[in-house]
């Protein structure tokens, strides 16, 4: 390979040729500040525009400072990142960005976690020279996501991750000069465009310009109502990050702290997504062999490949840009719509509670979550079967409120009879778990036979798109794929309209990794290690479950005895089967 | 993507030959320069000259010299990211490099001629208010500097401006030329640089006297009623659109300078040079 010598702040140093100063520095221990650079290595996130301009340094022989994000390494270049006249410059840039930002910081969403604040206390800012205009945008809220234009410093980030890694485009530079501004086109709220409320944009936000929509107001409110009662679920990835906002290393397991912690802020019922997430598989795995079969016996009008539906980003994703394709999808709810849908019916019967005395809540890593609550479809007479959803962040937030010492707090269980799970459920919170709980589950039930082994390493890893066969002994070689981002979900859509899709089932999250990045999980700051260590983790509490195959589990097993009779029976299709919509139309430009 | 001009040149070096066409011209730049000429001088037009020529020869022989004889003050060259050259650069042969060297650019050619009419403040501030228009947004030091810059220089031809102000618009000239991301931001404060580089006393006019030499800074300029001319007759109070001016007839009058809008009604109704603009 070829190399490049090169002297950065007086040291030598040999690179590959190709790599930027930035990388070559970082390397060496000089971390040059940057702002709009981002990378999650390993994970198809990234966004180098070079616009910024913080990373400036000094190159002998240059007339103007080099933004080190984009500028190569040059054979023999004298670098200066710490040069009094790189120092200014980058230190007036940050001066003239501070004097288009609110500077609102305590009371902003992003307040300890942003990393404007963090470069304005580093480089030492006291005071910002230029005042003048402010821009000023309507601050912009959707079920999931607030966007206030106002604190944009036009990094960009969020537009990369939904053109590049969603190829969804909600969100881009609009206007010119001063008013340039990150924002949907034509002046649109975010809802009336296709956004499908990932959240990315929201993960990658260096400041406080797009944010979750907050509901630990509500929360609160109604832990103190005695008219009502709480039951609450926890999604599985948020088990392996929530220890992150309370300093404990990324990838801790938390599950019997976040138990106790929802008790002591006084939720009645503390139940465990984990649990709906086995139901989910019971759902999806009897309507998947449903659709095999009947593939194997020749019918040509099944829809094949069956496609996940849990992860709601997805949903938004093909109810917008596929809808003529919306039957290849599985029929069964979100495991939080599951769980849903059963807490307000079996459960608040079961307690003699009204469904509209019983608020159900969700803990998830996830934003779109917020937007699935709101979906019509999901209730009864008007009342949502999941009341509203929060993410890992605003738990933390709460937990933090009720001055609980979450580090330190002794683990508790879930409740019965909602909070019984098993290994294949927490890997629901990783890209490739549900694909793979579904296997140890389907294998299983096709065959007769138990599983001499039950990971299917095929379908782990941290790629894109990873596909595997899968043999079901005298049944079908399966074909899988699991895919996340969806760009990648946009590539077997394609591959579906234009009839030559290989796979017999495909997996898709639309968060890197799946939800354990998702958009509503501790801020990563464009740190892959701190998702690898959740994704390890995920495996970790999977290998420790005493049960890893959702059919296995005895609170399954019993609400199927006690309420819905078998897998894709009458009941469980009104309460755990849905429907999509064609909701293309509402923004498509040329109708 | 080619300019017409450089499309002009073909047929000719076509037909008479390279070695003909890099007979013209200095060193460096070769052949002939169109030039836009324009501003305070008696003949405007496009005028095409042989590289090397002086600003002098341009101005005074192609030029016929500024408009109603007044005094020469500068020429700015290059459009909005080009700068302002003075006297002393009026005998340097001009060419790319010499134009660079000297604080300015070819650019796109245009060639304003100023005199002492023009304040140099106030150039800098139109030419600044292009680049502001023309951003595209993506980098910081354009998108908010420019703008900055463009405040601060209201700022001073308001007559708000501080010494500070000046420092800043020194600094902040040079870093966006150090840190924008394409040539529009790297050049655009170059009109405040060669400004305050050639006419530094005007900025510091503006800042600690108050005063626009030129009198084109509106909300620098005041009028003044000479007691001794005004005979009181009332025609200036009478036009007043805010009725800034008083006074009995037959008696000197007197401007409000709190209330005067600086809209010059009274300077043309004053039929004896009673007042004037200070």
């Amino acid at each position: 390979m070829d190399t490049i010598k090169l002297t950065i702040d007086n040291r030598a140093v040999e690179v590959p040729k190709g790599t930027t100063i930035l990388k070559a520095a970082d390397q060496m221990g000089i971390k040059i500040p940057t702002l709009c650079n981002f990378e999650l290595e390993g994970l198809a996130l990234k966004n180098h525009p070079g616009g910024c301009r913080i990373c400036v340094v000094e190159v002998a022989g240059r007339r103007n400072l080099a933004p080190a994000c984009i500028t190569e390494c040059m054979q023999d270049m004298v670098v200066k990142t710490n040069s009094p006249r790189a120092i200014n410059a980058r230190k007036t840039v940050l001066e003239l960005m501070l004097s288009d930002h609110p500077n609102d910081c305590l009371q902003c969403p992003k307040n300890g976690k942003c990393e404007l604040q963090a470069l304005a206390a580093d480089m030492g800012i006291r005071e910002i020279p230029f005042q003048g205009e402010q821009s000023e945008y309507p601050i912009e809220l959707s079920p999931s996501i607030v966007r206030d234009a106002n604190k944009c410093i036009m990094c960009r980030r969020c537009e990369s991750v939904c053109h590049e890694y969603q190829s969804v485009g909600a969100i881009g530079a609009v206007e010119r000069g001063f008013p340039a501004v990150v924002a949907p086109a034509f002046g649109k709220n975010l809802i009336d465009t296709n956004c499908v409320f990932c959240g990315q944009c929201i993960a990658v936000c260096p400041v406080g310009a797009l944010s979750e929509v907050d509901h630990t107001g509500k929360v609160l409110r109604d832990i103190a109502n005695p008219d009502v009662k709480t039951a609450v679920q926890v999604a599985p990835a948020v088990r392996v990050a929530l220890g992150e906002e309370f300093g404990m290393p990324a990838g801790s397991i938390v599950t019997g702290k976040i138990a106790a912690a929802l008790k002591a802020i006084g939720f009645d019922y503390v139940f465990d997504t984990d649990w709906s997430a086995d139901l989910t598989i019971m759902e999806e795995g009897t309507e998947a062999i449903g659709r095999f079969k009947a593939f194997l016996a020749g019918d040509k009008n099944v829809k094949i490949p069956i496609m996940t539906s849990c992860c709601p980003a997805w949903v938004n994703f093909y109810e917008k840009f596929y809808p003529e394709l919306r039957e290849y999808p599985s029929t069964a709810k979100s495991p939080q719509g599951m769980f849903g849908a059963t807490v307000k019916t079996f459960f608040a019967d079961k307690i003699g509670v009204p469904r509209e005395k019983l608020i159900s809540v969700s803990v998830m890593p996830c934003v779109a979550k917020k937007y699935e609550c709101e979906r019509e479809e999901l209730g009864a007479n008007g009342n949502p079967d999941v009341d509203y959803s929060i993410t890992t962040r605003e738990l933390a937030r709460i937990i933090k409120m009720c001055n609980i010492d979450f580090k330190n707090l002794p683990e508790a269980k879930f409740d019965s009879p909602l909070g019984e799970s098993t290994g294949a459920a927490v890997i629901f919170g990783v890209t490739g778990g549900v694909m793979e709980a579904a296997l140890r589950t389907a294998a299983e039930v096709l065959t007769g036979q138990t599983l001499p082994k039950v990971d299917f390493e095929e379908v782990r890893g941290l790629e894109g798109v990873r596909e595997a066969t899968i043999p079901i002994p005298g049944v079908i070689d399966l074909k899988v794929a699991v895919v996340y981002g969806l760009k990648n979900a946009r590539m077997i859509m394609e591959q579906i309209k234009a009839g030559n899709c290989p796979y017999h089932f495909v997996e898709v999250m639309a968060c890197p990794g799946g939800c354990i990045d998702g958009a509503g999980q501790p801020y990563h700051h464009g740190d892959a290690s701190i998702i690898k260590a959740r994704h390890a983790a995920i495996y970790k509490a999977d290998r420790e479950m005493p049960l890893r195959k959702s059919h296995e589990n005895p609170e399954i097993i019993s609400i199927y005895k006690e309420f819905y009779g078998e897998p894709g029976s009458e009941k469980a299709h009104h309460l755990l089967h849905t429907h999509y919509f064609d909701k293309k139309k509402h923004f498509d430009l040329e109708k | 993507m080619n300019n017409v001009e450089t499309y002009a040149n073909i047929p000719v070096i076509i037909n008479k030959g390279a070695d003909w066409f890099s007979s013209i011209g200095t060193e460096k730049s070769k052949g002939t320069k169109v030039f836009a000429l324009a501003g305070k001088i008696n003949n405007v037009g496009l005028i095409e000259v042989p590289m090397g020529i002086t600003l002098r020869e341009i101005i005074y022989e192609i030029g016929g010299g500024i408009k109603g004889g007044k005094k020469f003050k500068a020429v700015q060259t290059g459009g909005p990211s080009g700068g302002c050259l003075t006297e002393k650069h009026l005998d340097t042969p001009i060419d790319y490099d010499s134009l660079v060297a000297a604080g300015s650019m070819m650019g796109s050619g245009g060639m304003i001629v100023m005199d002492e009419d023009d304040c140099m403040v106030a150039i800098a501030k139109f030419y600044l208010g292009f680049t502001v228009d023309e951003s595209c947004g993506k980098c910081t030091p354009c998108r908010v500097g420019n703008k900055r810059l463009h405040e601060i220089l209201t700022k001073i031809t308001d007559g708000k401006g501080t010494m500070e102000d000046l420092e800043k618009l020194k600094n902040l000239s040079s870093v966006i030329k150090d840190t924008a991301l394409c040539g529009l931001g790297q050049t655009s404060p170059n009109p405040v640089l060669s400004t305050i580089n050639n006419f530094w006393d005007e900025y510091v006019e503006h800042v600690t006297e108050k005063k626009c030499r030129a009198g084109q800074c509106k909300a620098l300029k005041k009028y003044y009623i000479d007691p001794e001319k005004c005979k009181g007759c009332t025609a200036c109070a009478r036009a007043c659109p805010v009725g800034a001016i008083t006074g009995t007839l037959k008696n000197p009058h007197v401007i409000d300078q709190d209330k005067c809008i600086k809209c010059g009604t009274c300077y043309e109704k004053c039929r004896f040079g009673a007042i004037s603009i200070k």
